[in-house]
């Protein structure tokens, strides 16, 4: 199967005279001309790193508590009305236990990095499975998909969450890692039929498309069609999907900690999941009049993160997809 | 041109269309609520059980408040008791949630979640309060106001973005719309609460009295942000087709006044995509504002349900779950029925 010397040496000339690019490299670029997308993964990477080395980046144990050191100001407020100075050793103060908000905040990172990805890929997985299967065969599954997915769809997903962590967070399920792997799968549950359902979408109009005829027309056997024509075609709305998917369920899990339904707090100061961004808001809200400071920090983590995905993500998908842009 | 278009046949496919919208409503009440049933029974605890810090009940009235409530009966029988009703044991009919009946609250004893929610408390001087004062009308107002500020500010906000396309005040509604669009309402709330309760000293974060007009302000604009940046941008979408339309080069043509061209023509038919998402909208404003209930301490639904999680009231978790399920469930299915009401090119009075 080896060509001849001659074609390989025409056809790499050809490739170099014209500076082929492929169309990956093609989205690429185009992603790289978007400032607020470049920004936005960077702002991600950031986070991941500060999630992965929090341990070292943190100035105090998260749970050291300091007596007589409760609810100092952040270093920009020089004095409190009740008098409490603030201390260049606690930049973003303390909390009502005495304990350094900042690498409080700095662990948070690690909970929402970790609860945005993890369910995440196991959504997009088991999601692509399903919508390729049900879109391409069609017939029964296709239809038991659909019923399903309009059931949960039914079912608002904010309150599915609360009724799984009330109901369960006590039992042998819900304090498996500090009731992260509970967690997980309720956003598993509710989020993967979302995914099916694109993916069954994009299956449904490739499978007229003349280049899968002609893979059938040869005799490529169905396996072998979804792993090597139909995966390859989604892959670029699948993509753009993770980064709309993942701020959803940090957001969601901002939302469960706050309502004191997240993360239980940990045993011991080993612990890898310390506190959680939802976590140190609920903290920072009894304290909201006096020392409103406290919430600060997290919700500006929240922010960030959330808009850095929102640009990260508009720029995926006008990149990968010039026809979609501006559509939402 | 050939043949007029049969109306009638139209007619029979949208109606068909929205009964089998309305009839999927049950299934999905009836799945909201076993998935609901199914886990809270599953819990630890019962509304009787003994508190310490409450008034003990004794084991005779535990018996009959169990037999009149069906509590002692096999699951099965008590899930269908919830969703539909049962006779208890003296052979009378309690009728269950079709009836508007949740249950006891486990924690408010002797008071139904429908009376918590539905039932204004009395007042300061003994007389009743008008329905609005309840739980689910504080909830039902606050999302009013907020569904004003919001299309109010929205629309304009829109259709100004869309005449000045591409300039600065194009991006800047731009920008507020994405921000409104992709943060959380407790972030923006977060936010407005330090910027006017902490620093500018406008506002008290958790007012004492909810009677006066003012301290609905900010709670309103956060709940209703969101909202105002899809307002926002749907009106700029929509406006921007309606401005390319042949009608608006003829009502210029025709020596129109400018201002006249805008209202008459351009905004009027660019409000049509942005109607409907008003139902579900308000939907959202209603059942969407746990947490910004509990931020302000405001005396809604949504805080009343966050409370009962910290409380572990289950039955009033599943109300209300139930209760807020129906609404998104109803909103969804008004977006079908407003867009058949507000779209001309479907005619149902033929």
């Amino acid at each position: 199967m080896t060509a001849h010397p001659a074609v390989s040496q025409t056809i790499a000339s050809f490739g170099e005279a014209t500076k082929a690019k492929t169309p990956n490299q093609e989205a690429i670029e185009r992603l790289m001309r978007n400032k607020a997308s470049v920004m936005g993964f960077f702002v991600i990477l950031l986070f991941i790193l500060v999630a992965i080395f929090a341990r070292v980046l943190s100035p105090h144990d998260p749970l050291e508590i300091t007596s007589g050191q409760k609810y100092l100001p952040p270093m920009w407020i020089k004095e409190t009305p009740g008098g409490k100075a603030s201390n260049p050793d606690y930049p973003l103060g303390t909390d009502s236990l005495g304990r350094d908000v900042l690498s409080r905040v700095i662990f948070g990172a690690r909970v929402s990095m970790v609860v945005g990805f993890v369910p995440t890929l196991v959504i997009v997985v088991i999601g692509t499975l399903v919508g390729m299967v049900a879109g391409y065969l069609g017939g029964r599954w296709d239809n038991l998909l659909m019923r399903l997915t309009d059931v949960i769809y039914a079912f608002p997903d904010l309150l599915f969450f609360i009724i799984v962590m009330v109901s369960l967070r006590d039992s042998w399920l819900g304090q498996f890692m500090n009731g992260m792997f509970l967690l997980f799968i309720s956003l598993a549950v509710v989020n993967w039929v979302g995914v099916a359902r694109l993916v069954r979408g994009q299956v449904l109009s490739l499978k007229q498309k003349e280049f899968i005829e002609a893979a059938r027309a040869i005799g490529v056997r169905t396996p072998r069609i979804m792993t090597h024509h139909l995966l390859p075609n989604t892959l670029g709305v699948i993509i753009v999907l993770i980064a709309f998917r993942v701020p959803g369920l940090i957001i969601t899990e901002a939302i469960l900690g706050y309502l004191g339904l997240g993360l239980r707090p940990p045993a011991n100061s080993d612990s890898m999941f310390v506190t959680s961004w939802g976590g140190l808001l609920l903290e920072g809200q009894s304290a909201i009049n006096a020392q409103p400071w406290i919430l600060l920090g997290p919700a500006i983590c929240i922010a960030l993160v959330v808009l850095a995905f929102t640009f990260l993500g508009d720029g995926l998908r006008d990149a990968l997809d010039p026809r979609m842009r501006g559509t939402k | 041109m050939g043949s007029q278009p049969k109306f009638s046949r139209i007619e029979a496919v949208v109606t068909t269309y929205l009964i089998r919208r309305l009839l999927w409503l049950i299934p999905v009440i009836l799945v909201v609520g076993a998935v609901t049933f199914i886990l809270m029974h599953n819990t630890p605890g019962g509304p009787w059980d003994t508190d310490p810090e409450r008034r003990q009940v004794d084991a005779s009235t535990v018996q009959s408040l169990e037999s009149f409530y069906g509590l002692d009966k096999p699951l099965w029988r008590q899930f269908f008791a919830y969703m539909i009703g049962d006779f208890n044991n003296k052979g009378e009919f309690v009728c269950g949630l079709p009836c508007g009946n949740f249950g006891p609250s486990y924690r408010q004893r002797g008071v139904p979640v429908q009376a918590i929610l539905f039932s204004p408390p009395e007042g300061e001087d003994g007389e009743m309060r008008p329905w609005y004062y309840s739980r689910f009308g504080y909830s039902l107002r606050l999302g009013l106001i907020a569904l004003v500020i919001a299309i109010s500010i929205g629309i304009p906000l829109g259709a100004i973005a869309a005449l000045k396309q591409n300039t600065i005040v194009d991006y800047v509604s731009l920008l507020v719309a994405t921000a409104g669009v992709s943060l959380p309402g407790f972030v923006i709330a977060i936010f407005l609460i330090i910027i006017f309760a902490s620093w500018l000293d406008w506002v008290d974060v958790v007012p004492r009295s909810w009677d006066e007009i003012r301290v609905w302000i900010l709670p309103a604009v956060v709940l209703g942000f969101g909202t105002l940046a899809f307002t926002a941008r749907l009106m700029r979408t929509s406006m921007l087709e309606v401005l390319r339309q042949d009608y608006i080069r003829t009502a210029r043509a025709k020596g129109l006044a400018e201002w006249a061209v805008v209202i008459v023509h351009m905004v009027k038919n660019a409000l049509i995509p942005v109607i409907t998402i008003l139902g579900p909208s308000l939907a959202s404003l209603v059942t969407g504002s746990f947490i910004i209930e509990t931020m302000f301490a405001f005396p809604g639904m949504g805080r009343a349900y966050v409370q009962a999680i910290g409380q572990r009231d289950y039955s009033m978790i599943m109300g209300t779950t139930i209760i807020f399920a129906v609404l998104v469930a109803i909103a969804n299915l008004s977006v079908d029925f407003i867009y058949v009401l507000v779209d001309p090119r479907i005619r149902l009075d033929e």
